[in-house]
């Protein structure tokens, strides 16, 4: 299938007092057509710091984009000019948000920031602009459409103000749809409805979904393929069955071990990975998780592990294989 | 993350101009002063209904009467009618005082959008602006330009007229309004909406306009009014020193001027339009007072007293 992004070799890094950290770290993915893509990782590992360098949305300054290439039908969104990527903006790639309270404009009703984008990319009159909106509205579950127009967003709840964040971000049927942790800050029976819904639209409207998370078994019935990060690299990608039955870089182990299991016949206590990720102030010149990592050798301390194939369409960058303990 | 203050205020249903309307009427003192305003300023707009004789007739026959049914606020040092003055001399005074406002609000609004929005060196090169403004002498500074700009034969600055000295006070008034909305800028410039909107494809222009400006509304409103009564104030004290509008033209602070001299016998040319100033002011005031405890969320528990 065609790659609808690729993003290759992505560098990012924010200057700080006294230099620079350095956030993304030569990151690669793509998203083929229809695909879901979950990228997964703890908190500050460089997860939403990489989607929108793509989309160009990270301060700059602060930040800086010093390297990599993000192709997104046939152009290098990296390299467009404001104003072109304004048009990719909103109309070819839609956004979601964590927190679907601040992401709305509190002072402007529903409907006037749904059919923002329409004014914005396709020019329709007010009322056509309307009429899509509502469909948008009622299509992500949300009753009584017309009158919900006119709310503001302090009237939605927060599952409802997610779920009006999803048409905003579906009302101009984008090719990719980045969700950015879009069901953190709700409460867990909403955040199934939530996943639901976004299958659902997936199916319908058939566009790719780059899904951020660090929620590993909510990402489980989701994704298609999921891309590990860590300290700002890919650790591991693969597709999402092969990565639960075998992961191979010892932090999605953890990842994995710390999480409880519906098919465990005896009770166990969870895993947790000791330490904190760490935040670079300089490119490291062994692995990043190596203070972390039980397999750890000497060569891990000497090289950053590159990506290595463990099976044809799953890759994990470690030296050591982790179930032989031997290395690669 | 903090829920909005808006969704603290309202859980029910409600629009939020009902919910504004709401809040002001529970401020007894705003609304009673507004009363006060609305009447004066129905007064005062239709003055050429109210007045009783033409407010620059002379009739030095009847000079210096007091307070009496012919003329109910007496008569001033040539025999014209206080009253008819009086309510005539609103005119400049209020429209002055709106006109500079808004030119104040105007300025303000924009240097402090462009000001907190872009930051760096356009902040930098706004804000140091704002100081020169801040630091020079004002009422110096406006004794000059009104006399300069009176002297220039503009057509649209003919004497009499009233654009120069509000565009004098407008155009040295502004610096408060720009600090308060780069402030306000600042903060919602970094919220996650601004980046929303940026997200679908919105213009710096749009996002300024439609997104920011909004939000700082409340703010500049309050701030409007209370600059109002500054405005008021100001060309008052201009015209009481010579320097504004010109007689035979009646504003109140210009009527005031002639009176000095007859404070002792002649209170009442001192008393009416110095109490239609002082009435004005202080209504304006608790106008924005209200407007500032209806619109301003974190208020809302304060609003009763």
């Amino acid at each position: 299938m065609d790659d609808i992004l690729n993003v290759q070799n992505l560098e990012t890094r924010f200057k700080v007092k006294g230099g620079w950290n350095h956030a993304v770290n030569g990151v690669s993915f793509r998203v083929s057509e229809g695909e879901t893509l979950g990228i997964v990782g703890e908190s500050g590992c460089g997860k939403s710091v990489s989607v929108m360098s793509i989309t160009r949305l990270i301060p700059i300054p602060p930040g800086q984009i010093t390297a990599g290439t993000a192709m997104f039908g046939g152009r290098d969104l990296l390299k467009l000019s404001d104003q072109e990527l304004s048009k990719v903006r909103g109309a070819e790639i839609g956004m979601v948000y964590q927190e679907p309270m601040t992401a709305f404009n509190p002072v402007l009703s529903i409907g006037r920031q749904l059919t923002e984008p329409l004014e914005v990319h396709q020019g329709l009159t007010r009322q056509q602009a309307n009429a899509r909106a509502e469909e948008l509205l009622s299509l992500v579950g949300i009753p009584n459409p017309k009158e919900r127009m006119r709310d503001y967003p302090h009237q939605f709840s927060g599952g409802m103000r997610q779920r009006a964040m999803i048409a905003m971000a579906l009302v101009c049927s984008p090719k990719l749809l980045i969700a950015d942790e879009p069901t953190t800050a709700l409460d867990v029976t909403i955040q199934a409805q939530i996943v639901r819904l976004v299958k659902e639209l997936r199916q319908q409207l058939g566009m790719s979904i780059i899904w951020i998370t660090h929620d590993l078994s909510l990402i489980a019935g989701l994704a298609h393929r999921i891309v590990v990060m860590y300290a700002g690299y890919v650790i591991e990608e693969a597709p999402i069955k092969k990565l639960y039955a075998n992961p191979s870089h010892p932090y999605t182990m953890g990842l994995l071990n710390s999480l409880p299991r519906l098919d465990e016949s005896e009770h166990r206590r969870l895993e947790s990975i000791d330490g904190l990720p760490p935040i670079l102030h300089k490119k490291p010149s062994g692995c990043p998780f190596a203070p972390r990592c039980r397999f750890v050798v000497e060569r891990c301390h000497r090289e950053v592990p590159a990506l290595l194939t463990v099976e044809e369409d799953h890759r994990a960058a470690c030296w050591v294989n982790p179930h032989t303990r031997r290395e690669r | 993350m903090a829920e909005t203050p808006l969704a603290i205020a309202v859980e029910q249903k409600e629009s939020l101009f009902r919910r504004f309307v709401y809040q002001f009427l529970k401020h007894g003192m705003a609304v009673f002063w507004s009363m006060i305003l609305l009447g004066i300023i129905v007064l005062v707009a239709g003055a050429p209904l109210f007045q009783r004789y033409s407010p620059t007739d002379q009739d030095l026959y009847n000079r210096f009467q007091p307070p009496s049914a012919e003329h109910w606020m007496g008569t001033d040092d040539l025999g014209r009618d206080m009253w008819s003055r009086t309510i005539n001399g609103g005119r400049i005074s209020l429209v002055v005082g709106l006109l500079a406002m808004s030119i104040a609000i105007g300025i303000g609004t924009l240097v402090g959008l462009l000001s907190g929005f872009f930051g760096g060196w356009v902040d930098a090169v706004l804000m140091r602006l704002t100081e020169i403004f801040q630091s020079v002498p004002r009422l110096f500074l406006l004794l000059v330009l009104t006399t300069f700009l009176r002297q220039l034969d503009l057509p649209w600055l003919r004497p009499g007229t009233f654009w120069p000295i509000a565009a004098v006070i407008g155009g040295l008034s502004w610096m408060g309004v720009a600090r308060l909305v780069r402030g306000n800028t600042m903060e919602l410039r970094d919220q996650e909406f601004v980046l929303a909107a940026r997200m679908i494809g919105v213009g710096n222009l749009r996002i300024l306009l439609r997104h920011i400006l909004p939000n700082v509304a409340s703010p500049i409103i309050v701030t409007a009014t209370l600059g109002l009564a500054g405005a008021i104030i100001t060309e008052s004290g201009l015209s009481y020193l010579g320097f504004g509008v010109q007689l035979p033209t009646p504003t109140w602070g210009n009527m005031l001027s002639a009176t000095q001299k007859y404070l002792t016998s002649a209170p009442w040319m001192a008393i009416f339009p110095g109490m239609m100033i002082f009435l004005v002011v202080i209504a304006i005031n608790y106008l924005g007072d209200g407007l500032r405890d209806a619109l301003d969320p974190y208020h809302v528990e304060k609003g009763e007293k």
